[in-house]
């Protein structure tokens, strides 16, 4: 995993509520074995006008001049401003897959689905949860200001305007532990195979009907 | 001791290391996987070199690319076949516990093939790379989806990295009437505490209502807590619970049986245990559901009419509202019975098993499906699903009605496979989303119970159920 400790960059708002996962990335892009690849159909039935499915040209399709990712001033974007419960419905990885391809780094909103929340961290994106209201500022900050940027810097859990103003946010410790360092946590439960085993072991003695 | 939540009893019964900010390292005692999830988690285990730590604990099948008829020709569309065949090849090379591959008379939606099989047990942890896992819970289990990490994170260590939840308990009280189902229910809830209200909960479905239904009915409940935000949803062990398991393929036997059901009993919340929030609901009073929206939390009952954004005061919401209604080409103020449908789909991991089918079929006997309704999916939520239906003859009354019935599968659900809308076309679906294009490019999906669904296809538009006279088996 890719670590993540200070980001700087460009902020794109994306203004709706309940964003879904069909919606971040539609199902007909699910049947790929891949991890990679699938930035260029991220918000697929918002950014073009035809029919995406795999294998086209995404270069050659019409583009929907409205979706705001697709405005020249929010090319090369990095961190996206969402609303409330972003991510939801669906487990797909595809759904950060998608965004991490695209170019983001970090996603600011008041609040994401629980799976989506934590499929962003194994793949060193990173959701920031910041108050409604403050949010609502980020985005009028953002649409009034062409080239509206922020830094983030996860190990002082700061985000940082060109203004001077800073806010904090909250992040686990051990997320925060994983992304700085860009740890795999495979790696790191295994450390606890010994405990694993003996768990394993113990819970065989008192419930054998589960491993049957 | 403290009383506990049947929440809490799972979750510590399952820590096995936790670190000092209380992300805890969870056992995993099943692992359900699909096709979609997974291929890239089985290549990384591969690419690190790790071998997987319990291959017994998985049980594995094709459903979400599968079609659902000419299974004699085969997977058609290339990519989904390479898909199929990837988990196939996998899973040969890793081993499971039980696998039910395309064309298996065992093979199904993979949160309909665990608990018939029994391999769905009280007091397991049972995960799936696929966010309505939730399902299981209906058995006392702590369930929940997961990404293709987490996947690959449990292939390798038979572990999930969790953080505990906060509990809630949704208490529904009062007996429902003739033509409500849980999904009713379901909906309703959702309805209440919105897509996001469950954010962060485990929820616990309990009260008289929930003690009354089916274990097929607590699936149906259990399988929508991911669509009110919840990861997990879970309802407690009574007789309900047992009988439905005992005799089940993958289910204790003998010694172990009676050793298991002594445990499973315990599986409750304690008198007094506390919440985080409850909910309560009143059943007796509730409706047949209808979303009218592209959120499941926008649903009203079929009395009900299509809202009024300019009603809203909220900003965020009227415009959601609007953009929603825009989608699904309805006019605010429109009474629900009056909006007509072109497709109708019966099936999903919702609403698939053999008493949905029995309700479906209920509304069906002896009527026609409606002129203007172009097609009515009928496909069971697996292949044992299929044969019980046929030999309660439910096939013979489904076809004689014009609906079409089909092989086992996720199909019109999330529209993988061939199954799916066309720009524009409304349906009445058992299924748990009607987000934008969930079920087809441009298609509009309106969420309702099984016989809500039926009721639909016979008279092509929305309709109280309750209205309707459930014909006797003789036709008369
Ligand atoms: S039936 Fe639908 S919701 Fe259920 S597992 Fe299949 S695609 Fe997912």
């Amino acid at each position: 995993m890719k670590a993540f400790t200070i980001l700087e960059g460009l902020v794109a708002p994306l203004d709706r509520a309940n964003v879904d996962t069909d919606a971040i990335i539609p199902k007909q892009f699910l049947k790929s074995i891949k991890r990679s690849g699938f930035g260029p159909n991220l918000f697929d039935e918002w950014r073009y006008r035809d029919h995406g499915e795999p294998g086209m040209d995404n270069a050659s399709r019409p583009l929907n001049p409205d979706f705001v990712l697709n405005a020249e001033r929010y090319r090369g974007a990095q961190i996206l401003l969402t609303r409330q419960n972003f991510g939801c419905g669906s487990s797909r990885e595809h759904a950060p897959w998608a965004l991490e391809d695209y170019g983001f780094r970090a996603l600011i909103g008041p609040s994401f689905a629980d799976i989506f929340f934590n499929n962003c961290f194994k793949n060193g994106l990173l959701p920031i949860v910041l108050p409604e209201a403050v949010v609502d500022g980020l985005f009028s900050q953002c649409l009034a200001n062409e080239g509206f940027r922020l830094k983030i810097d996860l190990r002082e859990q700061t985000v940082s305007a060109t203004d001077g103003s800073v806010l904090s946010f909250e992040v686990d410790a051990f997320r925060k532990e994983c992304l700085l360092n860009g740890w795999d946590d495979i790696g790191l439960t295994l450390r606890h195979a010994e405990k694993i085993r003996a768990f394993e072991a113990q819970r065989k003695v008192e419930h054998p009907y589960f491993f049957a | 001791m403290q009383a506990q939540t049947l929440y809490e009893k799972l979750w510590s019964s399952h820590v096995v290391h936790q670190e000092s900010d209380g992300t805890a390292l969870i056992y995993i005692d099943r692992h359900l996987v699909h096709e979609v999830t997974s291929p890239q988690a089985f290549e990384g285990l591969k690419l690190a070199g790790r071998a997987p730590w319990r291959v017994s604990s998985i049980v594995a099948t094709a459903d979400h690319n599968t079609p659902t008829d000419h299974w004699d020709q085969g997977i058609q569309d290339p990519v989904s076949r390479q898909q199929v065949e990837t988990l196939d090849a996998n899973i040969r090379t890793v081993g499971a516990l039980a696998y039910f591959p395309f064309k298996d008379q065992r093979q199904g939606i993979v949160h309909v093939i665990g608990p018939e099989n029994g391999a769905t047990l009280p007091g397991m942890t049972v995960v799936c790379g696929d966010s309505h896992t939730s399902t299981h819970g209906a058995f006392a289990c702590l369930a929940h989806g997961i990404g293709t990490s987490e996947v690959e994170h449990v292939l390798a260590t038979q572990c999930l990295l969790q953080k505990k939840s906060k509990t809630m308990l949704v208490k529904v009280e009062g007996e429902l009437a003739e033509g409500v189902t849980a999904k009713d229910v379901v909906l309703a809830v959702i309805g209440r505490i919105g897509t996001a209200g469950g954010t962060g909960y485990a929820i616990e479905f309990g009260g008289s209502t929930i003690r009354g239904l089916s274990m097929e009915g607590r699936m149906t409940i259990c399988n929508m807590a991911i669509e009110a935000g919840a990861r997990a949803g879970m309802v407690a062990v009574d007789d309900v619970t047992i009988e439905y398991l005992r005799g089940r393929p993958y289910a204790p036997k003998d010694a172990h049986w009676e050793q298991a059901v002594t445990y499973w009993r315990t599986l409750i919340s304690d008198e007094g245990a506390r919440f985080d929030k409850v909910i309560e609901i009143d059943a007796a009073g509730l409706l047949p559901q209808v979303t009218w929206g592209t959120s499941p939390e926008m649903v009203t009952d079929i009395l009900g009419r299509v809202p009024n954004p300019a009603s809203v005061q909220d900003p965020v919401r009227r415009e959601g509202m609007e953009r929603a209604l825009s989608y699904m080409g309805l006019v605010a103020d429109t009474p629900l019975n009056e909006v007509e449908i072109d497709q109708v789909f019966i099936g999903s991991c919702t609403n698939s098993r053999i008493e949905d089918l029995r309700e479906a079929a209920a509304v069906a006997r002896g009527r026609r499906k409606s002129d203007r309704v172009k097609r009515v999916l009928v496909v069971p939520g697996s292949g044992l699903v299929k044969r019980q239906a046929e030999a309660e003859g439910l096939h013979e009354i489904f076809v004689a009605a014009g609906f079409e019935w089909r092989e086992p599968g996720c199909s019109m659900c999330l529209a993988m496979n061939a199954d799916r809308l066309l720009p524009g076309e409304r349906c009445a679906s058992t299924s748990n989303r009607n987000f934008e294009g969930r079920q087809g490019n441009g298609g509009r999906t309106h969420l309702v119970s099984p016989a809500m669904a039926a009721a639909a296809a016979v008279t092509g538009h929305f309709v109280d159920v309750r209205t309707f006279e459930r014909l006797a088996e003789d036709g008369a």
